[in-house]
């Protein structure tokens, strides 16, 4: 018997999704970033306006006074989607979660000398409830933001701040115990020194335009607050007491690393869409960035003691530099 | 013949490549055949890890090249940021 083998190529009718094909420019595959992104949320036939505002649709453009042509133009470059965000934080939490291991296996954390961990629970610890106001935030943007393209990492971040405030704690009771939570939380809420930074969080949460809450959380507070606790802070523990704390907080150090790649890109996009953009961003990054370094100068003094002036400088510098590189006037 | 070629399997990590190469080197073509694509450069071809990592949206090491690879023409040159394939060695 004679067989005669070939090779049937089998064309498939269609490489991805009309909405897909649409914006990347004919049918051609498309990434899974580009599927489960591009034109997901609704934008037509909303039927009945909500009964909670009735001023806008269910979706609707119009509660930033930024204004976008195409609000798909934001693209994330980590091109996270649920699945590769899951698989990104899993390997992150992997690591984070060995390191938490290994300062308990070893008993690294009662052998930390106890001036550097005071310190490390008492400026550390307050911040879970910053953690937990960059979460209600991020969900707040998601809520009321347009577009999937710049809600979706939103509602990431959320989840992040609270996988950040969750760390926090799990370093307090690892360097100290439940009281040491405790008399954080009255910290944040009495001690004169975290009253800016309260104030600061709790003005968020009532900001309307959902875009300048993006300014006001994830560039201007996440832009000086993860550089000066786990960048400056954490050095000057780790030079007084060895580099434990920074084990535990490696998880928010990484994390910022990559945020500010997803800001930065989010940022130009907004700004470089129109001088009007422009105009706006730059005033509302001018005036939280100068409340954020008032509310955040006597976390610092705390934290680092006389170097403190002159890191809030070099941040405030920093943060400037960076600005200006995605277009903003400062 | 001047031509340098490799081909990929078909594959979500290999369309990113084949993208950045396809941006890197205007003359390429590309031949897409059941589960693998060709692509072929007059002269030379290179892949850049920085417009492989744009198009991936995460660090790339060329080294994770060869995972997909089922063949290559040319003689090789690597460094840490570029791959590049020619006659020229």
């Amino acid at each position: 018997m004679h067989l005669d083998l070939r090779t049937v190529s089998i064309k498939p009718l269609r490489q991805t999704f009309d909405r897909v094909a649409a914006r990347i420019g004919g049918d051609k595959p498309a990434s899974r970033y580009q599927e489960a992104t591009l034109d997901v949320q609704s934008d037509a036939n909303f039927h009945y306006r909500p009964l909670w505002d009735h001023e806008h649709e269910l979706y609707d453009a119009s509660r930033t006074a930024v204004k976008m042509v195409d609000w798909y133009a934001f693209k994330d470059p980590r091109q996270f989607y649920y699945g590769t965000y899951t698989l990104a934080r899993a390997r992150m939490q992997e690591t984070a979660e060995g390191d938490f291991d290994f300062v308990e296996e070893r008993g690294l954390a009662s052998k930390y000398p106890s001036a550097a961990k005071e310190l490390a629970l008492e400026v550390l610890l307050p911040l879970r409830h910053v953690e937990w106001g960059g979460n209600m935030n991020n969900t707040s943007i998601c809520a009321y933001g347009y577009g999937a393209a710049i809600t979706q990492p939103c509602i990431f971040q959320a989840m992040d701040h609270l996988g950040m405030a969750q760390y926090l704690t799990r370093t307090g009771l690892l360097l100290g115990d439940v009281e040491d939570l405790d008399s954080a939380k009255q910290a944040w809420l009495a001690d004169a020194k975290w009253q800016p930074l309260r104030h600061y969080v709790e003005d968020t949460f009532v900001l309307q335009d959902w875009f300048e809450l993006l300014v006001a959380q994830s560039l201007v507070l996440d832009g000086l607050l993860y550089p000066l606790v786990y960048q400056h802070f954490d050095n000057a523990l780790s030079e007084q007491a060895g580099p434990v704390v920074s084990m535990l907080t490696r998880f928010q150090s990484e994390w910022y690393a990559e945020h500010s790649k997803w800001v930065n890109a989010t940022l130009k996009t907004a700004v470089g869409e129109s001088a009007a953009n422009r105009q706006l961003i730059s005033q509302w990054t001018k005036s939280w960035r100068d409340r954020a370094l008032t509310a955040l100068a006597p976390v610092a003094a705390l934290a680092l003691g006389e170097k403190a002036g002159a890191v809030m400088a070099e941040l405030h510098e920093e943060f400037n530099a960076r600005a200006v590189k995605f277009g903003l006037t400062l | 013949m001047d031509n340098v070629f490799i081909i990929f399997q078909t594959n979500e990590e290999t369309r990113n490549i084949v993208e950045a190469i396809l941006q890197d080197n205007p003359e390429a073509t590309v031949n897409e055949q059941p589960a693998m694509v060709r692509i072929d450069v007059p002269g030379r071809l290179t892949i850049r890890r920085e417009s492989v990592e744009e198009k991936m949206g995460r660090d790339f090491d060329l080294q994770e090249l060869h995972l997909n690879l089922i063949s290559l023409g040319g003689n090789i040159n690597e460094t840490d940021d570029e791959f590049s394939l020619s006659w020229k060695h």
